[in-house]
């Protein structure tokens, strides 16, 4: 929708021209940020203009624009040993978003707005990714993703600063994972997402997302007993609450997806 | 900026913050539609430099350079692309509001894709179809045709508009340029749920940018009426104003502004100083009846027509025959309960909007997006004192209604403005106001008793109804009388009782939703009636059988003497009850393989499987009155012309009227033009509701064109034999002796005969003595009863709740079938909204009056990956009231799936559910 209260939009042509004034924010695909009202929003700064290159692999990291469209990030070729690789399309599909979206949507977008929902969050947080985070005087800093996202529609983001990129250790997308989700509707907007990684060291990382108002990660050094992972389970304090699941329902979704993915693990550790 | 939109390049300013679909609207791309403006339902889909994007949520500060491709881009009418004539063979489309976001999504698909359809289209909601004929579309499969001259009645013949749909050329109600400035209104709504107005400061708005007037309580009539419209307005009670002191609901208007841009009037309601006194406010419609509870309309008295203001009851009936607690007492098997059901929205895609004018006449002109012109004609004549041929209202296609359009929401609005201000004014609901301004469906608390002999016949039935109509009493009333009728009255019982009672509360209005109260109360009596078949061991069709009505029984509420106008033109019920139950035990047909196919059922030990069904009876036309004036007309070419009062949205009555009329004059239907919606073709029609499109209005056109063709065969055989009258008059009686022709395409052909050789009197030849118009009507009385019956087969998840369907089957008795597939599409239409209301629709309030799902993405609305394919089923009977035997059959196919599902599900579980909608996360708590 027109956003009423927007009176100017800025395309930056380099690092030193993303400066925001107070009611200022940064613009990625827009898809969100446009299809809400955004009461007292008076400008953007529209980081796509910046032609910040999408992907980038080396040997030890895939590094994703903050700004590349989740349709470029579901055609990124698998390379030799990425069993992880399908979570890539199966966190896409995770959204209520179609493909159509996808064309325009950002990776960063989607973990910046901190959405409970935000599959990219999910994907991001189960990879052990780490969030590149620019500050307004050319400084960066950076935090792995799980905890980048602090809560609903709260990120770590401080005033003037903007998501550059999310850097996944390609160790991640070597890791044996199982995935399970479930929405209200088949399609609808996840109720509760629960990812399991055997990292190629050996540790087992369980992520919780959609089902909490921020990401939860559980790490083991080695396969968790079920008792264990349900300790675990037992111990998350909020499970969130909207008109997508109740939270006595996703804590038990969470729980009972958590020891399916225990014994999905346990056949194919690494 | 510059860039290019189907070919043509456009060099325009954007403004800050502006989208790709307003963009294209304000350059006359009237076929890019706005549903949501929020990204999720697709119909505003473009192609941008080749990709599919939602145009709502696209920035159109990056277009620059850009190809941008619309549905009226890909094809024309006369050279569709192969998307859109798949769309329209397949007959892809109701109200068509969805359809050009469709085809230009489906444009895309490759042939691969086609097995994706459910992922590929999560993007694209429909309301309207089921998605069944979306699937054919895509895939290729026609079921349309097109029927020799005199032979469409009956036959799967296309709607009339299908090709302009498809193609992006067919108007909804603002797809138009106003020659002069438009003018926009916005509405400020009240932040408190109950409070009342001290005082009103809209001097900054008044100044503000661009605003013409800022309209307050000082402004408008003193007059109270209601947005709920019926042919008789007293059915509603008179209890709303246009702007009111007191605030009843969160959302409720407290001023609106008229500006040049909805932007800049919309920024100006922040300028209103409005200082409120909050007011105890009341939520649970049993506490608002209770002693000592906030008054909603306290005030008012026996003119506003509520039925107990000092007590919050709008309306209620209280009745018994016979002696329920004695019946129950002695009877072997008594089940008792209580449902709920919820909430629901009725989605249609396009909302509510009205744009009003004054004509060089300086007649006062309302097109909007309505059910009932006539009936919102009537309603602004009388809240504004204006007589009623200086007012003309009508709707172009409407995209989509479902009862949601029988309210008067934004014409009085417009009006006020256009009557002040002399200037063409438009108001547009958003999608927000739709969740939470608009009227949703009632909902209700409905308890039942039933109880039976051993051998499983009833002894009585007993509901307690208690329903939530909100802040205002729009349908309150109608929808409480109706829903406990045919519900009831479908069962026999010696012992029968009804307390209802339809109360005020501090929530949103509710108002007219497809089946008008029946579905809720047909949800607890089916239910209760499968508990109650279960207890006894008897197989639910055969405990039905013993007890539903039959041609010779009463159909009684709850008084056996009560004078009704409801017969029984035709009785199908006992077909459909045995349809269903065949096919059920029968496979699955193969026409149902494909995307959306037979599903496979899921292995594992979490799986629960069961089998449900449930029966709904239907008054073919709403009580007390439904009338309809139409006309139909000779032109020279030979082709006819239709007037008809009623309005199209996805209904398919259009299609249905030409149908009847050239099936009666021997022609097709491509030579027919039909004129509809609106007060100036018709001299009147009650309007689109009560699924009285057919039995009403086709019924009154079938007899104006048997008036025509029995004028046109006088005058032809005036013209060649010399005996006649050359200038019958279609409204005199013609001699029959003068008949010897019969009516072909071009005109009439008369036999060889004593006056010559066979030969084809023209239609200029006919016309040459004068015009010839019949005119038809039909008053809506008596009344005849449809029937459907529905069963599914279920699997569900006990972890996590999950229903998958595994079959879907209704019969349905709609009399004579005029357009199978039409009907097919109806019935499939419905159960799609009847599946979604069941398992996923729920409009969320805090308990405080505030809505918590305000966005499609809040609420499930049923998406291609949500609906099994129904198979469908048609009783064989010819009903002696409607037109050529038909009945109606477009709020009837909703009413019996929910409790059909519910009962497969309690099937499945062994506990049964009582509310509505029978959310997974609901069914999982059912077991805990």
């Amino acid at each position: 929708m027109d956003l009423i209260s927007v009176r100017e939009i800025r395309m930056p042509r380099d690092r030193s021209e993303i400066v925001f004034a107070p009611g200022e924010q940064p613009l990625g695909g827009g898809t969100w940020l446009f299809s809400e009202r955004q009461p007292g929003l008076t400008g953007l700064v529209d980081l796509t203009a910046l032609g910040w290159e999408p992907l980038t692999v080396t040997a030890e990291t895939l590094t994703i624009a903050a700004t590349c469209t989740i349709r470029d990030l579901t055609l990124l070729p698998a390379q030799a040993g990425w069993h992880a690789h399908p979570l890539l399309s199966l966190c896409a599909n995770s959204l209520l978003a179609s493909f159509k979206i996808w064309n325009v949507a950002t990776v960063g977008g989607n973990v910046a707005t901190a959405l409970p929902a935000g599959a990219m969050t999910s994907l991001m947080a189960a990879l052990d990714a780490t969030a590149v985070i620019w500050g307004p005087e050319g400084e960066a800093r950076t935090m792995p993703v799980a905890t980048f996202v602090r809560g609903v529609r709260q990120t770590d983001l401080r005033p003037g600063e903007v998501l550059r990129a999310l850097e996944v250790p390609v160790a991640s997308l070597s890791s044996q994972f199982a995935f399970r989700r479930i929405a209200l509707s088949n399609l609808g907007r996840s109720g509760a997402l629960v990812i399991g990684r055997v990292d190629p060291s050996g540790e087992h990382v369980y992520t919780v997302t959609a089902a909490t108002p921020a990401p939860v990660q559980f790490r083991f050094d080695e396969a968790p007993s079920a008792a264990a992972l349900k300790h675990a389970f037992d111990g998350i304090q909020e499970w969130y609450d909207d008109p997508h699941g109740a939270p006595d329902w996703r804590r038990a979704v969470s729980t009972l997806f958590g020891e399916e993915i225990r014994g999905e693990l346990e056949g194919s550790a690494a | 900026m510059k860039f290019e939109v189907n070919g043509e390049t456009v060099e325009t300013a954007v403004a800050p913050g502006q989208v790709l679909r307003t963009l294209l609207r304000e350059h006359d791309h009237f076929e890019v539609k706005k549903g949501c403006d929020a990204g999720d339902c697709g119909a505003c889909s473009v192609l941008v430099d080749g990709q599919p994007v939602h145009s709502c949520i696209y920035p159109a500060h990056r277009l620059e350079g850009t190809q941008v491709t619309t549905v009226r881009g890909l094809g024309t009418p006369e050279h569709p692309h192969p998307m859109q004539q798949a769309f329209s063979d397949a007959a892809g489309l109701q109200c068509g509001f969805c359809t050009a976001g469709m085809v230009v999504t489906a444009s895309t698909f490759t042939e691969e894709d086609k097995d994706d359809l459910p992922r590929l289209l999560k993007g694209n909601l429909c309301r309207c179809t089921g998605y069944r004929s979306i699937r054919d579309a895509i895939c290729g499969v026609t079921n349309t045709e097109t029927p020799a001259a005199g032979e469409a009645a009956g036959r799967s013949v296309k709607a009339p508009a299908g090709m302009r749909v498809v193609t992006g050329r067919e108007e909804y109600t603002l797809d138009f340029r106003t020659p002069t400035k438009l003018l926009h209104l916005a509405v400020l709504k009240s932040p408190y749920a109950s409070a009342r107005i001290l005082s009103i400061d809209a001097t900054a708005a008044r100044a503000a940018d661009g605003v013409h007037a800022v309209f307050t309580h000082e402004d408008v009539p003193d007059l109270l009426f209601s947005t709920g419209r019926h042919e008789d307005r007293n059915d509603d009670p008179d209890d709303t104003r246009i702007l009111d002191t007191v605030m009843r609901f969160r959302g409720q208007r407290v001023a609106a502004v008229v500006a040049d841009s909805v932007r800049l009037a919309e920024l100006a309601l922040a300028l209103i100083e409005v200082e409120y006194e909050e007011l105890p406010a009341v939520f649970d419609p049993a506490l608002a009846r209770e002693p000592g509870a906030p008054l909603l309309h306290g005030e008012k008295g026996p003119e506003s027509r509520i039925s107990e203001p000092g007590r919050n009851v709008v309306a209620q009936m209280h009745g018994e025959t016979g002696d329920v607690d004695a019946a129950l007492a002695a009877s072997a098997a008594t089940v008792e309960g209580t449902w709920q059901t919820q909430r629901v929205n009725h989605a249609a895609l396009e909302t509510h909007a009205a744009r009003a004018w004054l004509d060089d006449d300086g007649r006062l002109v309302v097109r909007t997006s309505t059910q009932v012109p006539f009936l919102v004609r009537s309603e602004l004549c009388h809240i504004f004192g204006l007589p009623e041929d200086r007012v003309r209202v009508f709707a172009a296609r409407v995209g989509g209604g479902f009862g949601g359009k029988q309210e008067l929401l934004t014409e009085d609005l417009v009006t006020l403005a256009v009557l002040k201000l002399g200037r063409p004014v438009q108001y547009e609901f958003t999608r927000e106001d739709e969740f939470t301004i608009a009227p949703p469906r009632h909902p209700m608390r409905v308890g039942v008793r039933v109880g039976a002999t051993a051998d499983g016949v009833l002894t009585a039935l007993a509901v307690d109804e208690l329903m939530d109509t909100g802040a205002y009493g729009n349908h309150g009333v109608g929808v409480m009388f109706h829903s406990v009728h045919e519900s009831i009255s479908v069962y026999n019982a010696p012992n029968k009782r009804v307390d209802a009672e339809s109360v005020y509360t501090n929530n949103l209005p509710s108002g007219a939703f497809r089946g008008y109260g029946l579905g809720q109360v047909i949800f607890a009596v089916e239910s209760a009636l499968d508990e109650l078949a279960r207890k006894l061991g008897i197989d639910p069709f055969e405990f039905r059988r013993r007890n539903v009505v039959k041609p010779g029984d009463a159909m009684v509420v709850v008084d056996p003497h009560e004078e009704s106008d409801l017969i029984y033109g035709s009785y199908g019920l006992d077909q459909c009850l045995d349809l269903v139950e065949t096919a059920l035990k029968s496979p699955p047909p193969a026409s149902l393989d494909g995307p959306l196919g037979t599903p496979v059922p899921p292995v594992g030990e979490q799986w629960a499987f069961g089998t449900g069904m449930a029966l709904a009876m239907i008054a073919s036309i709403p009580p007390r009155g439904h009338f309809a004036d139409t006309t139909v007309g000779l032109e020279v070419d030979g082709s006819y012309s239709i007037g008809v009062g009623t309005a199209e949205f996805g209904n398919g009555t259009t299609t249905v009227h030409g149908q009847l009329v050239a099936t009666v004059l021997g022609t097709t239907t491509d030579r027919i033009t039909i004129r509809q919606s609106d007060t100036d073709v018709a001299r009147y029609d009650t309007g689109a509701y009560g699924s009285a499109g057919v039995v009403v209005a086709g019924k009154a056109l079938h007899a104006a064109a048997h008036k025509l063709r029995a004028a046109m065969l006088a005058r032809a055989a005036a013209i060649v034999t010399g005996v006649g009258a050359v200038d019958q008059d279609p409204a005199a009686p013609a001699s029959s002796l003068a008949v010897v022709g019969e009516v072909v395409p071009g005109g009439v052909l008369v036999p060889a005969g004593r006056w010559g050789d066979a030969r084809l009197v023209t239609a200029a030849e006919l016309l040459a003595a004068g015009p010839m118009v019949a005119d038809g009507s039909h008053d809506g009385t008596p009344r005849t009863v449809a029937f459907n019956v529905h069963a599914f087969r279920v699997a569900v998840d006990r972890g996590t709740g999950e229903v998958r369907i595994l079959r879907s089957i209704q019969a349905a008795d709609a009399g004579t079938v005029l357009n199978p597939e039409q009907l097919r599409g109806q019935v499939e239409g419905g159960t799609g909204q009847a599946i979604g209301t069941s398992l996923y629709e729920e409009v969320m309030l805090d308990g405080a009056g505030t809505v918590l799902t305000p966005a499609f993405r809040g609420y499930r609305v049923p998406k291609f990956s949500d609906l099994p394919v129904t198979e469908v089923h048609f009783a064989e009977t010819h009903d002696d009231l409607g037109p050529l035997g038909a009945k109606s059959m477009s709020e009837a196919p909703y009413n019996p799936v929910a409790p059909a599902l519910a009962n497969a599900i309690r099937d499945a579980l062994g506990v049964r559910p009582h509310e509505l909608p029978m959310s997974r996360d609901r069914l999982w708590r059912l077991l805990q």
